[in-house]
């Protein structure tokens, strides 16, 4: 996990590259003066404001990052064609239930992502993430933490926690190597 | 042709929405009620709103991509207000329905 970045006056790329976008997007347009403000945007915003902010760790990977932000979409669709049979089909047959995961991520940012991710994929809502992440103080080793889920129609449970680490979890890890 | 993609994505996303509100009113507990909004309704958007951005492309001068930004925050604020209302009806202890596995999994500190 690493939280500096080489460059001192690009504290997060990934802020910067969304500002970028977000202003060009909202501009809807493309010509050069609105290029160049969102440049200057991008690098000034994430420089004034990065002092405020914790530190966030970085992501080390970005190819495979976006091949994983392609996966999840790919997850999402299949996964409202899923729920959407779900709730037509009929309701007595539903199995819901509550899960734990156990996490091996430990920073809280992945943790975020991966609640994220698995509350928009198939028949599933995390729910909370115990132990209670205050707890948790930068340098200490921290405890086994797990990811509290509830499924919509809860068939096998081991199988279930396996396809979450392996798809969403082992990917994450290797994003942020952490 | 554009009419036809347009009508047609308008149709799917009309039936997600729809899908996921009829979760919402047949769902026995809270707990299965919250997955209808939170899943069937962002492909639903998803497929409105490229509806109306080739809608808008189309029509007027220019492309129109503002839609993606709807998306982009529709997907962010989802899970989170999915998270924050599942998290509340915990700590409210609201029933789940009786064949609810792994209850012992829920620990309210509070």
């Amino acid at each position: 996990m690493r939280l500096e970045t080489r460059f001192k006056w690009l504290p997060a790329p990934i802020l910067s590259l969304l500002l970028f976008f977000v202003w060009l997007l909202l501009n809807n347009s493309v010509s050069l003066g609105h290029i160049v403000l969102a440049v200057i945007l991008a690098i000034v915003i994430p420089l004034a404001t990065s002092p405020f902010s914790t530190k966030q760790p970085l992501v080390i990977k970005p190819v495979l990052a976006l091949r994983h932000i392609l996966l999840v979409l790919y997850d999402i669709i299949t996964a409202n064609v899923q729920v959407a049979i779900l709730i037509l089909g009929p309701t007595k047959k539903l199995t819901p239930g509550f899960i734990k995961v156990p996490l091996d991520l430990t920073h809280s940012m992945p943790i975020t992502i991966l609640a994220s991710t698995v509350s928009l994929t198939p028949g599933t809502v995390s729910a909370e993430v115990y132990p209670c992440s205050e707890r948790f103080t930068e340098g200490e080793s921290c405890e086994q933490r797990f990811l509290l889920i509830h499924v919509l129609d809860l068939k096998d449970e081991q199988a279930l926690i396996n396809t979450i680490k392996q798809r969403y979890e082992t990917p994450l890890k290797e994003i942020f190597q952490c | 042709m554009t009419e036809w993609i347009i009508s047609i994505l308008l149709l799917i996303g009309g039936t997600f929405v729809l899908v996921g509100s009829i979760g919402l009113v047949k769902m026995p507990d809270f707990f299965m009620r919250l997955h209808g909004p939170t899943k069937a309704t962002t492909l639903g958007m998803a497929a409105l709103l490229t509806a109306a951005m080739i809608f808008f492309s189309t029509t007027q001068a220019g492309v129109s991509v503002k839609e993606i930004l709807i998306s982009l925050f529709l997907l962010l604020t989802a899970p989170i207000s999915a998270y924050m209302m599942i998290k509340s009806a915990i700590h409210h202890k609201l029933d789940s329905i009786e064949k609810t596995q792994g209850k012992d999994n829920v620990e309210d500190e509070a």
